[in-house]
């Protein structure tokens, strides 16, 4: 296990942002932390980054506690931060060359750290940009610069916040496509919150809804289609005469309806309930107060 | 420490060229000109005000590498440049290593700038016959004492708004540090505050270095008072360096991506 999390609380006041929450994850896995603004994604990912103190429950992020994390953990451990404004005139090898300087020390037979800056440059194609000053950059070339310094240390586990907030659809899948190759080729272990399901659903292989501080859900984008799945919306005419029926069972309810009327039959239509619908109901559900079991 | 070294050396580099160098330049040279304006005032005792406030400007720049620990402090906390640093291992040591020789290379040049400059414009300064040696520790003394006490400092203020705030008392104290006018010109009770910060010190110190001795007779006591320089030096240098490594470990334990965010949407709610 990668990342263990049993029981976390945390508490501000006598206000609980987490309550009860227990995942593990395994190596080379990605694991998205889906949920609506202020259920506690942030706070979670920030107390395995060791940067957030929990009030309760037992971490364990590559087997040592985050919040007694040392250097040597550190190293192993890759955080992709949203910059801002920060380091605008170093330029992009020099950031990076630098950054990188600090991991030489953690150098292992295995993982030879840090990773070669052209190499890096090239991976999450910054090559171009390489004696750019950072300021000059553009939104989606400084996302792909976080990465690159979150990955130059070659983590073994890394960790994204919000990391496409902001982005347009294009910006957006570059960067799906950066994650994906970072753990296709380098076994990378990835946790990463969204509030975006459709972003949980390409880049994940599993999903854990976090609502209200509690997970609510957990499993992969299809488990949940199938938990969360609502009835399908079967719609068609006879005789000029329009119906419609919810049923689980749709494909049957096609068939038969094809039985019955045969030629008369027409204008079917079946609109599966989607994974959006379900989350939507989820989350509304969970904040109604009626928890699901999962 | 080598990064740290390295990342110095890089910021350096940045802050002194382009620009921003005419920024650094700017107070150096306007209180070099202001200098040799005035510099034939009379201050009694055979002395003029140029030679005698001089070497009292070079430690007065040394004193405000504080403020400039300050300012860089706030704003890198804002900008997540801090937080960056938090992310690696090593990190934070390797920022500080990189503020301290960032800082203590622009004092430099400060104190190059003022004493290469008040030797060609100020009549009465002659480089041949300064006592390097004092020159030399005190010098060393002073940088410690105020960077580790800039440090602290930029830990505590929240935002490189208040650092504005914190440079108002520094201002004050060098009005009352006996930079520009002798401390005996002033009230006993000025002269007892200003004799407990290190400004006064390093303008005492660095007259004793350029001043010969018979100016000696203008100062407090009538004396340049060494042991007392190094003692007060050395108890805030001390004090800083016992101090800044402990505000330091708690200002950085406070950063996270979603502290800067916040900062982040109070600095543009600013500008908005």
């Amino acid at each position: 296990m990668v990342v263990e999390v049993e029981g976390l609380r945390m508490r501000y006041g006598s206000r609980d942002v987490l309550d009860d929450v227990s995942f593990g994850m395994e190596r080379g896995r990605v694991v998205a932390l889906l949920g609506p603004n202020g259920a506690g994604k942030t706070t979670t990912i920030e107390i395995l980054e060791g940067f957030r103190r929990r009030s309760a429950g037992r971490v364990a992020v590559l087997g040592v506690d985050p919040a007694h994390g040392t250097e040597q953990w550190r190293a192993r451990v890759g955080i992709v931060l949203q910059s801002w404004r920060d380091h605008g005139r170093w330029r992009v090898r020099e950031i990076l060359a630098h950054l990188g300087s600090y991991y030489a020390p953690y150098s292992t037979p295995d993982t030879a750290r840090p990773w070669d800056v052209d190499d890096l440059m090239a991976a999450v194609g910054l090559t171009d940009q390489a004696d750019q000053e950072v300021r000059r950059l553009s939104g989606g070339q400084r996302r792909r610069l976080d990465v690159a310094v979150g990955a130059v240390g070659r983590p073994e586990v890394l960790f994204l916040d919000e990391p496409t907030a902001g982005f347009d659809p294009e910006a957006r899948r570059e960067f799906h496509d950066l994650v994906r190759r970072l753990v296709r080729d380098h076994g990378t272990t990835v946790l990463l919150t969204t509030h975006d399901l459709a972003e949980a659903e390409t880049l994940a292989d599993r999903i854990l809804v976090l609502d209200g501080g509690r997970i609510v859900a957990d499993g992969t984008a299809a488990d949940l289609a199938h938990r969360l799945a609502r009835d399908d919306e079967v719609r068609w005419s006879v005789g000029g005469e329009r119906f419609v029926r919810s049923t689980p069972h749709s494909t049957a309810f096609a068939r038969d309806l094809f039985a019955v009327h045969g030629e008369d039959l027409a204008d079917l239509e079946i609109r599966r309930a989607s994974l959006e619908d379900a989350y939507l109901a989820l989350v509304r559900q969970a904040e109604s107060g009626q928890r699901v079991a999962s | 420490m080598r990064p740290g070294l390295a990342r110095g050396a890089i910021e350096l580099r940045q802050s002194l060229t382009g620009p921003d160098l005419v920024g650094h330049l700017l107070w150096p040279v306007v209180t070099l000109v202001a200098l040799a304006l005035l510099q034939h005032r009379d201050l009694g005792a055979g002395q003029s005000l140029g030679a005698y406030a001089l070497p009292g400007v070079v430690g007065m720049f040394v004193a405000l590498g504080m403020l400039l620990d300050v300012q860089y402090l706030s704003a890198d906390r804002e900008d997540g440049t801090v937080l960056r640093a938090r992310a690696v291992p090593g990190g934070i040591t390797g920022y500080l290593v990189g503020k301290l020789v960032t800082v203590s290379g622009t004092v430099g040049l400060y104190v190059g700038v003022v004493v290469a400059g008040g030797a060609l414009l100020i009549d009465g300064v002659d480089l041949r016959s300064v006592d390097w040696v004092t020159f030399t520790w005190v010098l060393l003394l002073g940088l410690v004492a105020t960077q580790s006490l800039g440090l602290v400092l930029g830990a505590l203020v929240r935002s490189p708004r208040s650092a504005g705030y914190v440079s108002l008392p520094v201002v004050g104290l060098i009005a009352i540090s006996g930079i520009f006018v002798p401390l005996t010109a002033l009230a006993a009770g000025w002269q007892a505050v200003a004799q407990v910060f290190p400004v006064y010190w390093l303008g005492l110190g660095m007259r004793a270095a350029f001043l010969p001795d018979a100016a000696a007779v203008a100062e407090l006591g009538g004396s340049w008072r060494p042991l007392e320089t190094a003692a007060v030096l050395g108890a805030w240098a001390l004090v800083g360096v016992v101090l800044a490594p402990v505000v330091l470990r708690r200002m950085a334990r406070k950063e996270s991506g979603s502290s800067v965010a916040a900062r982040r949407d109070r600095a543009l709610q600013r500008v908005g």
